[in-house]
């Protein structure tokens, strides 16, 4: 067993020290951290361009638009068909010139020519500003008519946030609060981490039996150990390298959010993004800022989670995130004694990359439909449970099944290693032959 | 004593018998020849003695009892197909081959010190491999082999991609390490390196061994009764009516003024009586009994297909 260790030793601190190693660790969070910031900040900043805009308003609307950014309205009193704008705007070098006919009240039907296409943020807001002024108007006229006290009042208190809380019962009657997209969200991201661990890992292993092979290094070294402990050590050290830079990922991220929040005032915006992405707290935020109250409800929805299914969840993911690496490892390395170099590999990699990529697509269709039949087998078959699974367990899944995905897993890592353990040990001696899916099932019985 | 012995060992692949009932016996301190042609079973049985594979039946003693897997850590194996981890540093490398053998750390280091120096290739500690050339690399492979002091070691093909320089360190340094009673192994094609360095031989064909034993015994036991006579004497002398119907005169060519003969001796016959016709006749400068090399005998022996030869 003191040689596994010195195996899994060599296995780690080769991998961890290459340069490639340091960049994919450093360099995918800053990257990912970096896309996020560019993309709210895209999303988010401010329309700076300065534009002149004219308005020919022939409604009873007195200043229906104000400044919007930089954007500056001219009035200007004279008729405007589409024939003329250009002219008009040459002559004045207007960015656009918009169009409010006298009926504006009864068909608020605008117009708005400029030779550039007018940014969507700007038509929205010059349609918002209008709608506003439209509707005051009516509004104030209607209370002018009705002679009710109060009415202002009584009409603005009739607006109603409504929250929805989506409430998961269970069968002694406790109802717990849950976030079916928050949860849905995370059970699919971290399928998605597994996922790519799994290739990214697996195919790391498959690489190092095939140098070791193409090298001839592998006979000295079965020489001095078992092939199989060999095998096993390689495994397991390739799994710490994983690991550590998952946890190197985690911490990072965690640091690089920290920073953000603390140095930039981006995190109410961030918050306003992730409202948007599920649907109701939009309706319920109404496209303005945020109010103390709707923050509430954001935080009650991080609240939902609670700690223990935060711990459950945590143990279901690393015991899928190792389970489902061991599992597709020991197939690689498989694979990789099979074959003389990377390019023969295809032949045997490509079933199991279906299958791997058949489970991602499979746990995209969980988070929409958790209880279809087909979610549920393939959370049990372990080549595709690690992925499934997780994204079904924030759903609410039952023990039982939990249990039984999880044991199947042992025992298909157990069986396969074994099967891919006679495979590694005869094909790391065999150089030069092209191997057929018969040859490697005669392996089997050497 | 034999300090490693193989007995009846059967080894199937799919599609045919790589090892047909070998058996042979290592004697200790020997350098023991393991010699046949390409595809005999020669590296089936060399991976059978270090325990890589396992045969489908016959046993293995080392030092009179079971092959252990433990005994791993005490033999030390230079396969013919050589390589070393491209990207990793020579003494790194170096030490994690060790430490697999079962060599602490800090021995590993101090011992490859001592080699590194020895061999004058202390600068190439922190290289990585691949900046070495093919014969540096093999060095370096050659010092991991015998670094954590196997008592028994097998070379597979030794020479193969080493200069004549390197050939003659190398065989200095198997010699000098039988001589610390390390019992040694060596599977080769090149006849005139087991001559010089062999004292037992087997010679394997077909998955079947053939012969075995001291290579001495085995170069006399096919010495088939020619000699050769070297000799002076005047144009007139005829060998063929001197030598007796007991000898045939199988060829013989002049060099320098000296006659070679070479004689067959058809049935036995004293030598002293050979010599006794040709005394006066001519005058003799050499006489000896033509033992062939070992090219020959393998030569002769793989031709003869699956002839077997058992004492």
């Amino acid at each position: 067993m003191n040689k596994t260790l010195i195996i899994i030793g060599r296995e780690f601190s080769t991998r961890v020290r290459k340069k490639s190693f340091l960049v994919l660790t450093l360099v995918v969070p800053i990257l990912l951290v970096g896309f996020y910031a560019f993309l709210m900040w895209m999303l988010l900043k401010d329309d700076s361009q300065e534009r002149q805009i004219a308005v020919i308003n022939q409604s009873e609307i007195a200043q229906p638009f104000e400044r919007i950014n930089n954007n500056t309205f001219t009035y200007a009193d004279t008729v405007i068909t589409e024939f003329s704008a250009p002219g008009f705007l040459k002559a004045h070098d207007y960015y656009a010139v918009i169009t409010i006919p006298s009926d504006v009240m009864e068909r608020p039907d605008v117009s708005i020519f400029s030779f550039s296409q007018v940014p969507m943020e700007l038509k929205n807001e010059i349609a918002a500003q209008l709608r506003k002024k439209i509707e005051d108007l009516k509004r104030a006229a209607i209370i002018d008519e009705s002679q009710v006290p109060d009415l202002e009042e009584k009409l603005n208190a009739t607006q109603t946030p409504v929250l929805v809380r989506t409430l998961k019962i269970s069968d002694t009657g406790e109802a717990k609060e849950s976030s079916s997209e928050i949860a849905s969200i995370i059970g699919l991201v971290s399928g998605m981490i597994i996922y790519f661990f799994i290739f990214m890992y697996a195919s790391q292993v498959m690489k190092g039996v095939i140098e070791e092979k193409t090298n001839r290094i592998i006979e000295v070294l079965v020489s001095s150990v078992k092939p199989f402990q060999f095998l096993l050590g390689k495994i397991i050290g390739v799994a710490a390298v994983g690991l550590l830079q998952f946890m190197i990922w985690v911490v990072f991220g965690a640091f690089l959010i920290f920073l953000m929040q603390a140095f930039s005032p981006i995190d109410m915006e961030a918050l306003r993004a992730a409202g948007s992405m599920s649907g109701d707290l939009q309706n319920i935020a109404g496209g303005g800022n945020l109010s103390s109250e709707q923050l509430e409800i954001i935080q009650k929805v991080a609240q939902t989670i609670d700690p223990i299914f935060i711990l459950t969840f945590l143990g279901a993911f690393l015991f899928y995130f190792i389970g489902g690496y061991l599992l597709y490892a020991s197939l690689f390395a498989a694979i990789g004694a099979a074959v003389d170099n990377e390019t023969d590999s295809q032949q045997f990699l490509t079933p199991l990359s279906i299958i791997l990529v058949v489970g991602l697509y499979i746990g995209f269709a969980a988070m929409k439909s958790p209880e279809s039949p087909l979610v549920f087998w393939s959370s049990l078959i372990p080549f595709t449970s690690p992925i499934v699974m997780l994204v079904r367990i924030p759903f609410g899944v039952p023990g039982w099944e939990i249990i039984t995905s999880m044991a199947l897993l042992v025992a298909f890592f157990i069986f396969f290693t074994w099967l891919s353990g006679k495979i590694y040990r005869v094909g790391i001696l065999m150089y030069g032959k092209k191997v057929t899916w018969k040859e490697l099932y005669k392996w089997l019985k050497y | 004593m034999s300090f490693f012995v193989a007995q009846n060992i059967i080894k199937n692949y799919a599609n045919h018998r790589a090892l047909d009932d070998v058996s042979i016996e290592i004697p200790e301190g020997s350098i023991y020849g393991l010699l046949g042609p390409n595809g005999a079973g020669k590296t089936s049985l060399i991976r059978i003695i270090n325990q890589i594979t396992g045969p489908d039946s016959g046993e293995l003693f080392f030092k009179g009892r079971k092959l252990e897997p433990a005994d791993m850590n005490r033999i030390g194996y230079l396969p013919e197909e050589r390589g070393l981890y491209k990207k990793m540093k020579v003494g790194e490398q170096a030490v994690y081959l060790a430490r697999l053998k079962g060599v602490s750390r800090h021995d590993a280091i101090q011992q490859l010190k001592a080699w590194f120096e020895k061999f004058g290739i202390e600068a190439w500690w922190e290289r990585k491999v691949e900046e070495l050339s093919k014969g540096m690399a093999q060095k370096v492979q050659f010092i991991t082999t015998v670094l954590h002091e196997p008592e028994m070691l097998i070379f597979d093909e030794p020479f193969s991609g080493f200069d004549p320089i390197n050939v003659e360190l190398l065989k200095k340094e198997i010699l000098e390490l039988r001589k610390k009673g390390t019992t040694i192994i060596f599977s080769t094609h090149n006849m005139s390196s087991v001559e010089e360095i062999c004292s037992h031989i087997a010679l394997i064909n077909k998955s079947q061994k053939i012969i075995e034993g001291p290579i001495n015994q085995i170069r006399n036991k096919y010495a088939n009764n020619t000699y050769k006579l070297t000799c002076r004497y005047n144009s007139e002398f005829h060998p063929e009516a001197v030598v007796g119907e007991e000898f045939e005169v199988l060829s013989q060519q002049v060099q320098d003024g000296q006659h070679e003969i070479i004689l067959q001796r058809l049935v036995p016959c004293p030598t002293n009586t050979l010599l006794g016709r040709l005394l006066d006749k001519t005058d003799i400068i050499a006489y000896q009994k033509i033992i062939p090399g070992m090219n020959d005998i393998f030569i002769k022996l793989v031709k003869e297909g699956n002839f077997s030869v058992n004492d």
